[in-house]
């Protein structure tokens, strides 16, 4: 019951379980993915990093607004694709890793820092922790845009897309990038490149969220264009009046607390 | 087959204006074969908060018990009630810790925070979080469930209200769907009381 927890890391105890399901002919569900399309450019002050909000268990849509880009120190974010628990605990496993070298070093995080120990993790697991990372930040050498691949590999681009969508991005990428680009200019090709992504792959959709980081500070533009309101509106909504629903038994748990507070002087305890 | 075929189940939670309420089928069976019709799948965590584990049932019991177990020790250390946005990270990370040989279970987590605001999240297998301000669905039926709670579910909708809303949406899900059903049983949180009601429904 506490083992794993004591020494933290994974526990494999249900695998030889789960291997007999499978023997039987039970398949294991899906988890859910982030379908995705996400992006990061580096401009003349530093990257902005862009991502769809789409996540999918299946062919059904899970989440219609999950928040792709994450933190990993304030001058660094990451976007993160595949699967989604995976991208979660990988990047906030780094985050908290980071925190503790910058308590032990008393300087700002290095972007390669980040790069190497997510590299690291995912290697160590040979890619069975499905994370595809776009990571970026500004430090003292810098702006830094790096994509980290399930498997463990790196490569070190001015502008890089990752997910289902991107192609669609690269492509937009590819038209409309040139070297030093303004703030406005690389917020809009991002935006427009995973617009792309949104528009024509099936695995990313609904909105934009968008993150500038340069060395004075990080702008997080959650949901910097919203496409996902709906285009119609319910002329009726449905209302039950009360009663129509056919209860059998009904309960009552009254949790008031018991104890009442009434203000008053302090008791003298000495006496 | 799949693993979360095998017994079957529904759930769905819904939020409204500082209320919560969540939901769930009553049917256990193994694959075809219906066994029991008051197995619920909603489990207390504490007055203000519940969980809802959808999935196989034998992984379902074990969660909710380990779950229990950790909120009792939480209680002990802290001396007061676990929050649901705390909860839901305890939940994760007991999923996550089992990334390759994972318990078989989608939870979804409906709760009050000490403020009042309703907090609602889902989560797959390996505890990839989902929070929402509207709905979430679990189980067998969730096909079905999305598709009623889009379309039923209004923002600020007042305990009374969202529990004709809510038990509509599980009937109607759990109807077009084989291995669900067998009654419901719902209950609504609100800051001074829990109501759980016990639905009749489809007994087939």
């Amino acid at each position: 019951m506490a083992g794993a927890s004591q020494q933290g890391g994974f526990a494999f105890d249900l695998c030889k379980r789960n291997e007999f399901f499978e023997a039987k002919g039970v398949k294991h569900p899906g988890f859910t993915k982030t379908g995705t399309t996400i992006a990061g450019i580096i401009f003349k002050d530093g990257v902005v990093l862009g991502a769809d909000t789409r996540s999918t268990a299946g062919t059904t849509v899970a989440d219609k607004n999950c928040e792709k880009i994450h933190y990993i120190a304030p001058n660094i974010y990451c976007c993160g694709a595949g699967t989604a628990a995976d991208t979660e605990n990988v990047t906030g496993m780094v985050a908290s890793q980071l925190e503790l070298h910058r308590y032990a070093t008393g300087a700002q995080s290095r972007v390669v820092t980040a790069m190497t120990l997510l590299k690291g993790h995912l290697f160590k697991y040979q890619g069975h922790v499905s994370a595809a990372l776009v990571l970026g930040g500004v430090d003292f050498r810098g702006p830094h845009l790096f994509t980290v691949y399930p498997h463990g590999s790196t490569d070190s681009l001015p502008y890089c897309t990752m997910g289902s969508g991107s192609l669609n991005a690269m492509a937009v990428f590819e038209s409309g990038y040139k070297d030093d680009l303004t703030r406005e200019e690389a917020m809009d090709l991002v935006a427009r490149a995973i617009r792309s992504g949104i528009m024509n792959d099936l695995g990313s959709g609904s909105n934009v969220d968008l993150c500038i980081i340069t060395k004075d500070g990080v702008e997080y533009l959650r949901n910097h264009e919203y496409l996902q309101a709906k285009t119609y509106e319910r002329q009726f909504p449905q209302k039950f009046a009360s009663g129509s629903v056919p209860v059998v038994r009904e309960r009552i748990y009254d949790i008031k607390k018991v104890v009442t507070v009434v203000e008053g002087e302090p008791m003298d305890m000495e006496a | 087959m799949s693993i979360f075929e095998y017994n079957g189940s529904a759930i769905v939670a819904m939020a409204g204006k500082e209320c919560v309420a969540i939901a769930s089928d009553l049917r256990f069976g193994v694959q075809l074969a219906t066994l029991a019709t008051d197995h619920k799948k909603v489990y207390k965590i504490h007055d203000q908060l519940f969980i809802g584990l959808a999935g196989l049932g034998t992984d379902s019991e074990t969660l909710s018990q380990r779950f229990t177990f950790k909120h009792n020790l939480y209680k002990l250390r802290e001396e007061r009630d676990i929050k649901p946005s705390a909860f839901a990270q305890l939940v994760s990370a007991t999923l996550y810790e089992r990334r390759f040989g994972p318990y078989f279970c989608q939870p979804v987590i409906a709760g009050l925070e000490p403020d009042g605001t309703p907090y609602l999240c889902g989560m797959d297998s390996i505890g990839a979080q989902e929070p929402a301000k509207d709905f979430m669905v679990a189980g067998t039926a969730t096909d079905s469930l999305l598709g009623i709670c889009e379309s039923l579910w209004r923002p600020d909708l007042g305990p009374e209200e969202l529990f004709e809303t809510v038990s509509q949406a599980l009937l109607s899900g759990q109807d077009r769907d084989c291995l669900a059903g067998w009654g419901a049983v719902v209950y609504v949180i609100t800051k001074d009381k829990v109501i759980a009601r016990t639905l009749r429904g489809r007994m087939d």
